[in-house]
């Protein structure tokens, strides 16, 4: 998309802008903190508008520019200056980032308030600040235009993002917090090991720069293997996922939406940047099927132990988990191998909408989630009957962000689904065609097992241990701003397949739900049956006590068997791939395996 | 041979000393012992790009000490915050392993079908 001429040159005063897009935050965030106490929760609240409008005017400001909005930092061009640059991909994950951050403040604001007559609380204080710390380093990481200052943002993002995750300060949430902190300072000392071999090649980290510079030489492809599995690391992709589901299960609402939604999706940004922008044509078609077979196997993975679980909030990390495999598979659909290039396509787009869709709806799922806990006093998913009665709205904002997730119409999962189909039928590569298909289909899966036990009836014996006096206790009440905020996340999710995104990512004009509504009835009907199917094979469900739905169960007895014998092996699978050592050398194996792929050309 | 093979040699034994460190040891303190050997190896390597780039007068190029400088106050923080995070864990549980419940969530259970 960018230029060669405009990318090195300042693009005047609009330029300001990207700065003004990092400056709101972490301003508000070094405000936030001296003024302390209850102001702390205000100021984070005021800058959300800023910061929502600073980026609605990059978003506006780049297509005009036709490539992409330069600022140069202290006037100095690179090589020996730092440059920000904004193009149409950094446009839309500004403002999709700027949605979600303001969505999960509003939804915050019940759970992080200080009360009346005290002076300050650690969990709140600390909260806004972090959000306004994930929240900077996420727009550092859109805008960066060299692969240092990348690292600092990702650093900043991983050092806002652990805290998060154990605000109440249990045990096993400060556990899950440290294995997340480790595992992610590997997989960051990795990328820095890469920068520097670059660095030692060229003199420049520069992106732009370096996209002209670079040659397939060994210390190239070892820097480009060493970055991509770091980034890995941090994004949780798997085998390299072991602090994912814990961490994602064990933050408050708030924090989890954050940890899910946005900043995995920051290190996700920064594999792209590499592959499309900074080595584009390094690539190999054995890496990028790696890659992708890496993403496949992730929703494999992530979906059927979704379905295994016991909790909802689990089962929404593990979903996450899943979703993030989804979005590595357009790497092998943007590979063109007459060409030996990453192309900026139909794939790009469909990747890229994938995780805007996800950012959206995942937020929503895990923020009713939370309203359902605290309507409820529990998360088992056995034991949700009734949850439609006590918090209508966080329920249809789980099931709307569910169906967008699935990819139902208009949802912009499923004009990625569309875009990353054509372009599996333009490349020939059928298999990924049948992976997209199976992951909307286990998608549907795990949020019909969800639905089917909320809006069933109330299970008396599940319920017999629910109304002990200890949940009981723990129920509260859910403000009608909580379950709004995370309605309008999971519509907003929902509408995005309606808008032109052709001004921003690399699509054809007029690129939008096109097909017929007979198409648009198939494409919803077939996941929902394919994932009623899967729901009720390897689902977790025991037969209701008597009735015809008792004999039907019956009939499905050895499949059924066969169904949780699978779930089981992966359950295991996932255990054994979560311990530490494991992850350790599947860390160092990748990297070597990536080595070698990138150095095994065509 | 020459010093910038000598101290790329030692980077690259430091570095993977802690990688190594990194991935076998248990314990959390280890670990970040580990990652701060292993961080410095690659500071070192920073160090051997800067003195290949010397040139025009200077002994070596002062860009990539400038970046090692930001890349150890990242490591610092970094160190921080894990210490940090070790020692209320440590409160918490009076142990300083993270071996316990590394699996506690996702074992199969029978308790269905």
């Amino acid at each position: 998309m960018s230029g060669p001429v405009a990318v090195l040159e300042s693009a005047g005063s609009s330029g300001a802008l990207l700065v003004l897009s990092i400056v709101v935050p972490v301003a508000a965030a070094l405000v936030a903190f001296v003024a302390g106490g209850r102001r702390t929760a205000w100021i984070a609240l005021a800058a959300l508008p800023v910061g929502l409008a600073v980026a609605v005017a990059i978003a506006a400001k780049v297509p005009q520019t036709g490539g992409a909005l330069v600022y140069l930092l202290g006037g100095w061009a690179p090589p020996l200056g730092v440059a920000l640059r904004a193009d149409g991909l950094s446009a839309v994950m500004l403002v999709v980032t700027a949605c979600v951050v303001a969505a999960i403040g509003v939804y915050a604001r019940a759970d992080f308030r200080v009360a009346a007559g005290a002076a300050e609380e650690r969990a709140p204080f600390t909260f806004w600040i972090l959000l306004l710390g994930v929240w900077g380093g996420l727009n550092t990481v859109f805008l960066a235009g060299d692969l240092f200052t990348l690292y600092v943002a990702l650093e900043i993002l991983t050092f806002a993002a652990v805290p998060l995750v154990c605000l109440d300060g249990r045990a096993e949430t400060l556990q899950a917090a440290l294995r997340y902190l480790l595992f992610a300072l590997l997989g960051s000392v990795l990328y820095l090991a890469g920068t520097t071999l670059l660095y030692g090649a060229y003199g420049t980290l520069d992106v732009v720069l370096l996209s002209r510079l670079v040659t397939a030489e060994p210390a190239v492809l070892v820097a480009g293997s060493l970055m991509t599995v770091g980034l890995l690391a941090k994004t949780a992709l798997v085998p390299l996922h072991l602090w994912l589901p814990p961490a994602h299960a064990g933050a408050p609402p708030a924090g989890s939406a954050l940890l899910s939604a946005l900043v995995v999706k920051g290190s996700f940004f920064i594999v792209v940047r590499l592959w499309f922008d900074v080595m584009p044509g390094l690539q190999s078609v054995a890496a990028t099927q790696m890659l992708s077979a890496l993403g496949a196997t992730a929703i494999l993975l992530g979906s059927v132990v979704a379905l295994r679980q016991e909790r909802l909030k689990l089962l929404i990390a593990y979903s996450t988990l899943a979703q993030i495999g989804y979005l590595f598979l357009m790497f092998a659909l943007a590979y063109d191998a007459g060409a030996a290039s990453m192309l900026k396509g139909d794939a790009l787009a469909g990747g890229m909408l994938q995780a805007m869709s996800h950012a959206a709806a995942k937020a929503a799922m895990f923020m009713a989630a939370g309203s359902i806990y605290t309507a409820l006093g529990h998360d088992r998913i056995a034991a949700l009957a009734g949850a439609g009665r006590r918090v209508p709205g966080a329920v249809a904002a789980f099931a709307l962000g569910g169906l967008a997730l699935v990819g139902l119409p208009p949802s912009g999962a499923y004009l990625a689904k569309e875009l990353l189909l054509r372009s599996a039928a333009d490349t020939g590569q059928w298999w990924w065609a049948v992976v997209i298909q199976a992951g909307g289909a286990f998608t549907c899966a795990y949020l019909l097992l969800v639905l089917a036990r909320v809006l069933g009836p109330v299970n008396r014996t599940a319920t017999a241990d629910e109304t002990t006096d200890e949940t009981a206790t723990k129920r509260g009440r859910v403000g009608w701003s909580q379950q709004a905020a995370a309605l309008a996340l999971a519509a907003c999710s929902l509408a995005l397949g309606l808008v032109d995104w052709s001004a921003w990512l690399p699509v054809p004009p007029g690129t939008r739900l096109s097909s017929s509504l007979v198409d648009t009835i198939a494409a919803a009907v077939w996941p929902v049956l394919a994932g009623g199917v899967l729901a009720v094979l390897l689902g977790r469900w025991t037969p209701p006590p008597r009735g015809r739905l008792q004999q039907a169960a019956a009939a499905l007895g050895p499949l059924r068997r066969a169904g949780v014998a699978l779930g089981a092996g992966f359950c295991r699978a996932d255990a054994f791939l979560r311990q530490w050592p494991v992850a350790g050398l599947s860390l160092l194996a990748l990297a070597i395996v990536f080595g070698a792929a990138l150095s095994a050309r065509y | 041979m020459s010093e910038t093979i000598v101290f790329g040699l030692c980077a690259a034994v430091v570095a993977g000393l802690g990688l190594y460190g990194a991935i076998v040891n248990p314990q959390p303190l280890r670990k970040i012992l580990a990652f701060n050997l292993l961080g410095s190896g690659v500071f070192l390597f920073f160090g051997v790009v800067a003195r290949r780039g010397a040139a025009a007068g200077f002994p070596g190029d002062p860009i990539p000490q400038a970046l090692v400088i930001t890349g150890v106050v990242v490591a610092f923080s970094a160190t921080a915050l894990a210490l940090a995070l070790l020692l209320r864990y440590f409160d918490a549980t009076g142990s300083a392993s993270l071996r316990d419940g590394a699996a506690s969530n996702a074992g199969p259970e029978s308790t269905d079908a």
